[in-house]
Order: C-alpha cells, then structure tokens, then sequence
C-alpha cells in the first residue's frame, strides 16, 4: 500500500544522507522525496513517499524515529490529509495543437508559465492522481521535457506535525 | 581564558570520565596528541593497526561497561576503523571514535589523507558528527557519549579537522545533555509489564530467551531473581552468554545454531517465549517459520526496531530492561500462583532432553580435542576470568564449554562475526582489568587477522592469553564445505603457518605449544603463572566439527547431532 510520511527534522549537515541511506540500506523503496526548512529554520520537514505492507511500513517509521536527528514521524494514510505535487511539462506547441493543449491547462487549473514560437510550458499541481492524468491527457500532444517535483503532505484541520 | 580545539578534546575527554584512549597518531591529530603528551592522566595506548584500537576500546566497554575512546588519524587511519566500528554496532557496544580530518577549507577536495568517513561509516554508527566549528567541539563530545551509552547503546564517530583542533575558544562542558529529536524511551509500561506477568501465569512451558541487552544494562541479578522465583529455563544467545550461571539448574545453554540439544527443544516446544534484550537473530531463529511455533511471544527492548521485526510479538515492552525486570519482578511477588507446581511437568521434560543429548566428544589420549581444551581454560581458570574469542569453531566450543558464572566475562562478536576481533578485545579488557586473567580462545585463521597487536600487548605489558586452537584450517568454513559441499575443501586449509611460538617470542611474549592432551592443563599454568603476554599453540585434531548443528535455513528441533 502507498503511504505518504512527513518527518520533522532538525535541519543539519548529512540527515538527507541519513535517511535516504537508511532507505536504501534496509531495502525499503521511496517513490517520492521532498524537503525543505520550515518556518523555524533549525528543522526541515521531509515528505516521503513509500510502498509497502504494514509490517514493512511499521519498520519504516520505527526506523526513521532511531535516527538521532529525526524529531517527529507522521504517516497520514490513517487520516483525512491533503497532497500536492507540481509538474512542468514543455510541449510542442503546433498552431495545430495550441488551442488543446491550453483547453487541458484550463480543465487541470494549470498554467501556462512559458512560451515560446514552438513551445509551451505548462505548470500544474495537485495530488498524485490529478498529476498523473495530465501528464497522461498531454502526452499524445507532444511533451519535449517533464519535470515533476516529490509530494508535500500535511494534514486537515487543526492537527500538525511539529 | 581560551583554549585549542586540542585542548578542549583532552578536557572534554577527563570531563566525561574517560581516562584510556586507544589511539594511533597521524598528521591531522598531531595537535590532539601534543595535549596527550602533556596530560599523563589521559592514558594513551598506542595500537599496531587502527582496527586494533577500536576493538580494544569494545573489549574495554563490554568488560568495564563504560564507555570505549578510539582516536585515529584520517583518510587510511580512519577507514581502517570501519570493521570494529561496524562490529561495535552490530552487538550495541558503546564507543566514541575520533577520527582526525583534513582542514575544512580542503573537504571535498580529494586532500592528502582525506576520507569521508561520516559517509563511509553511516550505515553502521549510532551516530556521527563532523565538527565544523571549535565552538561545537565541547557540547559535540558530550553529545556522542551521551548518545553512545544510553538508550540501544552503539558507536558514534566524531570526525574532527585540524583548523578545528587549532582553533581557539572558551571551554565549557554541558553538564547534561538534552535533545528534541533524541529522548529514548527507558521507563517500561507498566500495563505491558502486567499483560507479561498475566502470560507467564498462564504459560504452562515458558522459557526466559535471553540476549546481550540483558548484559548491556547490568540486569543479571533481576533476571537470576525471576528465573528462580518463576521457575522458569533461561536460555541464552551468544551475546547473553554470562548474564545467568550456566551451571543453574534452570539454565538451558545457548540456543541457535550450536545451541544446546535442550535449548533447541524447549524453544521449540515453548507455549511463551519471553525475549529479554534479545533480537531474534537468524543464528538464533533457524528456519522463521517454524521457530517456536506454538509460542506467544513477548519482547522487552529498549528498540522499537527490534520487535516485531522478524517474529511477530503478541506482547511488546518497550523499555530499559533493568527497569523491566525490576517492575516484573516486583509484579510477580504479588502472584498467587505455585509456580514450582505449575512448571514442574515442563522441567521434567526439559531435564529428558538434557540427558537424552548432552554436549560431547569423543576423548582421545594421542590428539587434543579442541573441545578439551576449552574445557581444560575452563577448569584452569575456574571460570574466574575475562574471556574473548575469535569468530568460527573457537568461538562456539568457547560458546559450549566454558561454564560461565558472571556477565562481562565473555566478550564476542555475535552480530558482524569479526575474525580478529578476540585478541584486541582481549587486550582492551586486560586495560580495564590489569589483575585480571584475561583469555582470547582463538583459531590459527583469526588470529592472524590481527596479530600484530601483540607488539600492543607486550610494550603496555598487558599479560593476555591467546589460546590458539590450532587446527590447520579455517575450521568453520571447512566444517561446512563436509557437510554442505561434498568435502571439496576449498581455500580453507593454511598450509604454510607461521611457527606461533617463534612468533610470540620475535614480539618479546611467552610461546608456549603443546601437542598432548596432558599438556594442556600445564601450558595453560604455565601461562596464567607468567603474568605476560602468552601464545598457546594447541595443536588440535583437525577435522573436528562442532555440533550440535542445525543447518542454515533448518527448523532449531532439526539438529545434526554428530
């Protein structure tokens, strides 16, 4: 089963090297990764994005919480929470595809962020899935180059993570 | 009044305590070791080879329970230390190792003896710190033995520039140490302890299964208390060994792969297994599925990792166990229940598998028996004495034979299984115990894997035994290749040995070899008598294997016997 993680941790020389080593090393998967500072810049805040059947994911997370600088583990796939990603996407930008390519930016909310004589460059962002079927929607149109950013997590309502 | 990195490391180090450094210098830490000169309080041994240094300051941690210091160089002298590093970690032995580093104006650059060692050894420290700023250095080293010796204890390494060591500031020691992200949970629950209390009332054939932890947080006199006052078998891993009298009534040997016939069965016969600083190990388990398979299981660990990650545990307790075991015990008082009564049909049983297998060899006048001989330190010794092993057939005769009465007193690699890891630990041990008798049980492979630390032992007048049972072969390998490989004896035979006792003598040491059984018991006075470093080349048979056996991958009741 897929399981998005936010770790809280302190935001120090190597914890990227330390969890992606742990990873690795106990042959756990990661499908996404993100990090970045939070507002109190001694912490960054990972989201991960991981596969595995509840045994495997309890190991995951009690593994993460040994690591020293790990300061808070949360797994939200028990609880109400809301997942973004962004892509961009540059596609050929034919005068015979344009108007499609701008009705599937309209219709996935995205935006068109760059232009030139023969392509576009599309940003869109939403959960896994909404992604996933622009990415797919747009790729018969042409895409030249994607880039797709790791998952960021948090939860609904008043609960936090740090 | 300011000081150097050099003397704040020196100052930081008598802060915590610790006044014995195995150590070898090299250019980057020459600062350190300029302090060390002026500071005799501060003990420096100087070690033959850097993985020496970190074994001996395991051996040291394991026999003393403080914590080891090991300082080396960088580049070539910190990647020597990855394999005692990675053993440390492996059995949960806390240690602080100082690697020196290039300048931090040179990281990255591919300098003159420069390594990444924070990354090399990530996957294998508790934790790791590369100081960046003399203002941290202080605060860093109470950190890493803060870190080292509580909760699962493990190795941290503290990788240290020279600009760092040469800069100056003001010292001040943290008289505690407080993390966020590190509060390790010690104080077990006492609702799991209840739930435990209730299983073992029930249990009509429980069996204490007890490992290294038990060792770690010095809880053998709780344990000795609930075994009697439960009536219940104890049987021990490799790293539990000593933590409960092996002559005890109750107690049933080591379990696992060479466990005892009776241990095997009782676990798995067992209706609740009870794993007290344990961790399930494959050596210990056999074939998962089968293992205790009419078990409940409960666990007590002061890591979470541990339980459930190979067994499921129906029963989990997390905490110290030394805590544990007293708010057990403290439970179990209050029970009403005839415990001898109740586990009596269990250890009749236990008491037929006991006879039914015994450990045994078959005796011979002309050869020594490896097996004997063991049991000749054994009686030599009378078991009062500190004992290490190498990794292979020594380290289980040691395992079988040795009638261990006391924790601490049997210093092994279980985890990574580190030949050359006996006679460096050995040496460590003898540096906590000067006045005690101190024994590495090694084989003529292993012991060639770190040999040069007899130079170690004879310059800081260490008096360690090395009880070489000298068979010709890697014994263990080849044991397997019989068994397993249709006798094809692969690269497992040395046929050209150093002559061990011309060897002892070249580095200044007492060589002793003998060749008869009835020279055993002498060599072995002989040796405890001198006082000073001793090779004893026993001269074995040399195809004797070690059993009971259960092959990889067999179920634990599956045992070659002979």
């Amino acid at each position: 089963m897929r399981h998005t993680i936010s770790v809280l941790v302190e935001n120090k020389f190597g914890v990227l090297a330390r969890i992606s080593g742990l990873f690795s090393g106990r042959g756990f998967n990661i499908e996404s990764l993100s990090v970045a500072p939070t507002l109190d810049l001694t912490t960054s805040r990972m989201t991960i994005i991981t596969r595995g059947d509840d045994a495997i994911i309890e190991q995951v997370i009690k593994q993460l919480n040994k690591l020293i600088d790990v300061i808070k583990v949360i797994d939200f796939s028990e609880e109400d929470f809301i997942e973004r990603g962004i892509v961009l996407v540059k596609v050929n930008a034919e005068p015979s595809n344009r108007a499609e390519i701008l009705r599937m930016t309209e219709i996935f909310r995205g935006k068109v962020v760059d232009v030139s004589a023969k392509t576009y460059t599309i940003e869109v962002t939403g959960a896994e899935a909404k992604v996933s079927a622009f990415v797919e929607m747009i790729k018969p149109l042409g895409i030249i180059e994607i880039a797709r950013s790791g998952k960021i997590a948090m939860s609904r309502g008043k609960k936090t993570l740090g | 009044m300011e000081y150097t990195g050099a003397e704040i490391f020196v100052k930081s180090l008598l802060k915590q305590g610790a006044d014995l450094i195995f150590g070898y210098p090299g250019g980057v830490v020459l600062p350190i070791y300029d302090e060390l000169f002026k500071t005799p309080k501060l003990r420096h041994i100087l070690v033959r080879h850097e993985q020496g240094a970190v074994h001996m300051a395991d051996g040291f941690a394991r026999a003393s329970g403080k914590p080891g210091v090991a300082l080396v160089t960088s580049g070539p002298g910190a990647t020597n230390t990855v394999t005692g590093i990675a053993t440390a970690y492996m059995d949960s032995i806390p240690i602080v190792v100082f690697t020196g580093q290039v300048p931090t104006a040179l990281i990255g650059n591919d300098a003159f003896q420069e390594a990444d060692i924070i990354g090399i050894t990530r996957p294998c420290v508790k934790h790791s710190y590369l100081v960046r700023d003399v203002k941290d250095l202080a605060s860093t080293i109470a950190e890493a033995f803060y870190i080292a010796t509580t909760g699962r204890p493990g190795p941290v390494v503290v990788d240290l520039p020279k600009d760092v060591l040469l800069a100056k500031t003001k010292f001040e020691y943290p008289e505690t140490v407080e993390l966020r992200s590190y509060r390790p949970n010690t104080s077990a629950n006492k609702r799991q302890i209840e739930k435990l209390a209730a299983a073992l009332e029930e249990a009509k054939r429980p069996v204490l299964y007890v490992g290294g932890g038990m060792i770690l947080t010095n809880a053998a006199a709780e344990l000795k208390k609930l075994a009697h006052t439960i009536q219940a078998p104890v049987t021990m891993t490799l790293m539990g060994l000593g933590s409960f009298p092996s002559l005890d009534d109750l107690s049933l040997g080591m379990l696992g792969m060479h466990g005892t016939y009776r241990a095997n069965m009782a676990v798995t016969h067992t209706d609740l297994i009870v794993a007290l600083g344990a961790r399930f190990d494959d050596r210990v388990t056999g074939k998962l599925d089968e293992f205790a398979p009419n078990a409940k299981v409960a666990h007590v660990d002061v890591d979470p990792t541990a339980i459930s990650k190979n067994v499921p545990t129906h029963i989990p307790v997390v905490g110290d166990l030394k805590d544990a075991m007293k708010k057990l015990n403290a439970v179990i008082a209050e029970s009403k229940v005839d415990w001898k009564a109740k586990h009596k049909p269990w250890l009749e049983q236990i008491d037929e598998w006991k006879h039914a297998n015994k450990l045994e060899y078959v005796k011979k006048t002309n050869v020594i028996k490896p097996q004997f001989v063991v049991e000749e330190i054994d009686r030599v010794t009378g078991g009062d004495a500190i004992f290490t092993t190498e990794v292979g057939q020594n380290q289980m005769w040691a395992a079988q034979y040795l009638t261990l009465k006391r924790p601490r007193t049997f210093l092994t690699s279980g985890g990574l299984g580190t030949m050359g890891y006996g006679f460096p630990a050995a040496i460590g041990a003898q540096a906590a115990f000067p006045d005690k008798v101190v024994i590495d049980i090694a084989g003529d492979g292993s012991i060639q894997m770190n040999i040069q630390e007899l130079g170690t032992a004879v310059q800081q007048r260490l008096p360690v035994i090395v009880a070489i049972l000298n068979n010709g072969f890697l014994g263990m390998v080849r044991q397997w290749q019989q068994l397993f490989h249709g006798n094809r004896y692969a690269y497992t035979c040395m046929e050209s040995q150093p002559d061990f006792v011309k060897l002892a003598e070249a580095y200044g040491a007492l060589g002793i070899r003998a060749t008869k059984p009835e020279e055993v018991g002498p060599a072995l006075e002989q040796a405890i008598a001198a006082r000073r470093p001793t090779i004893i080349d026993f001269v074995v048979d040399r195809e004797e294997n070690v059993y009971p056996m259960v092959p990889a991958g067999s179920p634990l009741n599956k045992m070659l016997l002979a």
